[in-house]
């Protein structure tokens, strides 16, 4: 199956050059070259994943993506031109899975996107229990009490990796690697912003996490303390 | 005590007013202290002078009527008896004294002529009269007067004069008339000068310093409120001013003030307003060269995929071109980085980390360079966790840095490092055995696109900035990073940070030369 990827990039060449790459991976992609037009692009294309730029003529990148985010959990990449510490939490904040700094390899673009676009495919059905939390592996949703909570399959991936091993620390390298499928050391801002957002969703009092733990100093870790 | 002391020293030494009235205060005790004792003693000396000169009238006035009694007692043929005669010249002389009498009479005789009789009035005793003075008079025949204090029987004593002079009386012998004038009065009113005088005294002195305290504190007073003022200033609070008031000194020193802050505000406002321009500046040109560098960096990428299907030239003008663009991309990151810094944009993103995993996962991940150059990198660290408020990101690429160098370096020999923490501070220490660096080099290692050796080529492709992006960011964590080399022997690197955030570094807990690394081996071995 050939998965669709839409790019909203400004920059012409450097979306036709992403377009010979991605083709050459396999990839469809799709183009927008503006922010005012990017929400139509994206409900056109339908995409399975979305490269961003974050600096965009007509509406800037952070709010497209919040309201990619809005509509829909497919995985975002951001493609951004500054690794200033503001810039990329804003955009991870506003529902981006992850990103990746201009100028980046191509080979190591794609494997970002194969990691986001990669399920994990489980053929057995599994469920878990994790603090009144019930995750269905297979069907990729998550209950509470009956009712279903909406997660972007990063965010599931996140409580997943957790919620199998509870009570294992997990540091933020390794999340990195498992969830992200980073092999080198990343920035684990990535981690501590989406275990923010995951927060947000499944616990009581976000402000006081009884599901996913920060061990300090250390990472964090599914069920209480 | 002694920490009473130190505070009235450094009151003494930080405050003005206390330095100036202190040492009016002792000028004018001084000066007060003079002018007293010159006035007592002119009043003293007044009020006995006249005393003295009426005592000695009197005196030889007694005298002569002594004199006359005794002649008149020796020419009415009658021998009289010595007591009858010495008690004849005191009855008169008391009645010269009047009634309560102005003075007391004794009347001796020569220590020369035993068991003759001896009178006084009023009960005086003859311990009133100074021996010296009985010496004087004994020896001449002349009046002699002394001051002394008159002893009564019945224990009074009371401050006075004494007059004494020869008296021979006949069939007797010699005998010594003294005279004893009571100076009680004189005494009282010398007293009640002395006490005016010195109440007057510390009064005037008192006033003294109160005025002079009161007008030091308005000069004082506005320099203060400006010295806090110009702290505030100083502390960033730019919009600081004095007050000015009225048209003195003061006012102008207060104007000159303002006129000076306003001038530094101005100037701040404009370095900040260049250091934003230089910000924006700086981030779009990351933003404008990065997007046709990715483009750039792609389309190498793709020709260096297929550079097989080239010919050998081509071929390797692809290889070429895409070594050159990761080489460029260091470099541009790396500009961008030194710029951000030079531009104070750098913050820190601060996060509880453990150093020793750290080094750990970038000795791994250095892992194969070290393994290409066939060197070893060895961790000895003296703990097994080291918790340290940082930004590890930062901190990382310091210590990438150090361990790259330190490859570069080696020569062939072990890299070693070192990981070390006290209460205040932990370090790091990278260690090679290789080339080291000459006393001359040291100061330079951190300076931009320095190089030890011009005619050395750069063969892991450093790019020149990464000890000056080290450096700023060891500073930016209120840290050091400090060189250690010696030709032949090897480099070492050191890198103290604050365990804490805020703290303040007073020694590292590794030595510079990374020696520890080396004594911890042999205890191991």
């Amino acid at each position: 199956m050939t998965e669709r990827i839409l790019v909203v990039d400004d920059d012409a060449a450097l979306s036709e050059m992403l377009g010979i790459v991605l083709r050459g991976e396999g990839f469809a992609p799709f183009f927008c070259a503006d922010g005012t037009s990017a929400m139509r692009a994206f409900r056109e294309a339908r995409p399975d994943l979305v490269l961003l730029d974050l600096m965009l003529p007509g509406r800037d990148g952070v709010d497209v993506c919040r309201d990619i985010r809005a509509e829909s959990g497919i995985p975002i990449v951001m493609l951004t031109a500054k690794s200033d510490t503001s810039d990329v939490v804003l955009g991870l904040e506003a529902g981006a899975d992850d990103y990746i700094v201009k100028p980046f390899k191509p080979k190591e673009l794609v494997a970002r996107m194969r990691a986001r676009l990669r399920r994990s495919d489980s053929l057995e059905p599994e469920h878990l229990q994790i603090g009144g939390l019930t995750i269905d592996v297979v069907g990729h949703s998550v209950k509470r009490d009956g009712r279903a909570i909406s997660l972007t399959p990063l965010e599931f991936d996140l409580l997943l990796c957790l919620a199998r091993k509870p009570k294992q620390v997990f540091t933020r390298e390794i999340l990195l690697q498992d969830v992200w499928g980073y092999r080198h050391a990343a920035d684990t801002r990535l981690v501590n912003v989406h275990v923010q957002r995951l927060r947000a969703k499944i616990e009581d009092d976000p402000d006081k996490p009884e599901i996913v733990v920060t061990v300090r100093g250390v990472g964090y870790k599914a069920g209480p303390s | 005590m002694i920490s009473a002391v130190r505070r009235v020293r450094a009151a003494w030494r930080q405050s003005l007013m206390l330095r100036v009235t202190s040492a009016t205060l002792v000028l004018s005790i001084i000066v007060v202290a003079l002018l007293g004792l010159l006035l007592l003693s002119r009043v003293t000396s007044g009020l006995l002078e006249s005393t003295q000169r009426s005592a000695l009238v009197e005196a030889s006035a007694g005298l002569n009527d002594a004199r006359r009694v005794l002649s008149a007692a020796n020419t009415g043929g009658t021998p009289v008896s010595a007591s009858t005669l010495v008690d004849s010249v005191i009855t008169a002389l008391a009645a010269r004294a009047g009634s309560p009498g102005q003075f007391d009479v004794l009347l001796l005789s020569n220590k020369e002529t035993y068991l003759a009789p001896e009178r006084g009035t009023n009960l005086v005793s003859v311990a009133s009269v100074p021996v010296e003075l009985r010496d004087g008079v004994a020896g001449s025949d002349r009046q002699s007067w002394t001051y002394t204090e008159i002893r009564y029987l019945d224990g009074r004593t009371a401050p006075g004069l004494a007059v004494g002079a020869p008296l021979n009386v006949p069939t007797v012998g010699p005998y010594e008339l003294y005279y004893l004038f009571p100076l009680t009065l004189q005494q009282q009113t010398l007293d009640l000068v002395r006490s005016a005088v010195v109440g007057t005294a510390v009064l005037l002195v008192l006033l003294v310093g109160l005025i002079v305290w009161l007008v030091t504190r308005q000069v004082v007073a506005p320099v203060r409120t400006a010295a806090r003022t110009a702290e505030r200033f100083a502390s960033g609070h730019l919009e600081e001013r004095v007050a000015v008031r009225g048209e003195d000194d003061l006012a102008r020193m207060a104007t000159a003030f303002n006129d000076m802050a306003a001038s530094i505000e101005a100037q701040i406002h404009q370095l900040e307003e260049l250091s934003l321009v230089q910000q924006r500046f700086v981030s779009d040109v990351s933003h404008e060269l990065r997007t046709p560098l990715t483009t750039v960096r792609m389309a190498a990428d793709v020709l260096f995929e297929s550079r097989d299907t080239f010919d050998p030239a081509t071929a390797r003008a692809a290889e070429l071109l895409s070594t050159q663009i990761d080489r460029f991309e260091i470099l541009l990151a790396d500009l961008l980085e030194i710029s951000r810094y030079d531009a104070g944009a750098a913050a820190l993103d601060i996060d509880a980390t453990d150093l020793v995993g750290l080094v750990r996962r970038v000795i791994d991940s250095a892992e194969p360079l070290a393994r290409q150059r066939d060197i070893e990198v060895r961790l000895v660290p003296n703990l097994d966790v080291c918790m340290v408020e940082c930004d590890s990101r930062r901190i990382a690429r310091v210590i990438r840095n150090l361990i790259g160098n330190a490859i570069e370096h080696a020569e062939g020999k072990p890299v070693l490092v070192g990981v070390g923490a006290d209460g205040v501070g932990a370090a790091v220490t990278v260690r090679d055995n290789g080339v080291g660096l000459n006393e001359e080099d040291l100061p330079h290692v951190f300076d931009r696109f320095w190089r030890a050796d011009p005619a050395r080529a750069r063969t892991t492709g450093g790019t020149g900035l990464g000890l000056s992006i080290a450096l700023e960011d060891a500073r930016l964590h209120g840290g050091w990073l400090e060189a250690w080399g010696e030709p032949g022997t090897g480099a070492s690197f050191r890198l103290t940070i604050p365990r804490h955030v805020g703290g303040v570094l007073v020694e590292s807990p590794l030595p510079l030369d990374g020696a520890v690394v080396e004594i911890d081996e042999s205890v191991k071995a």
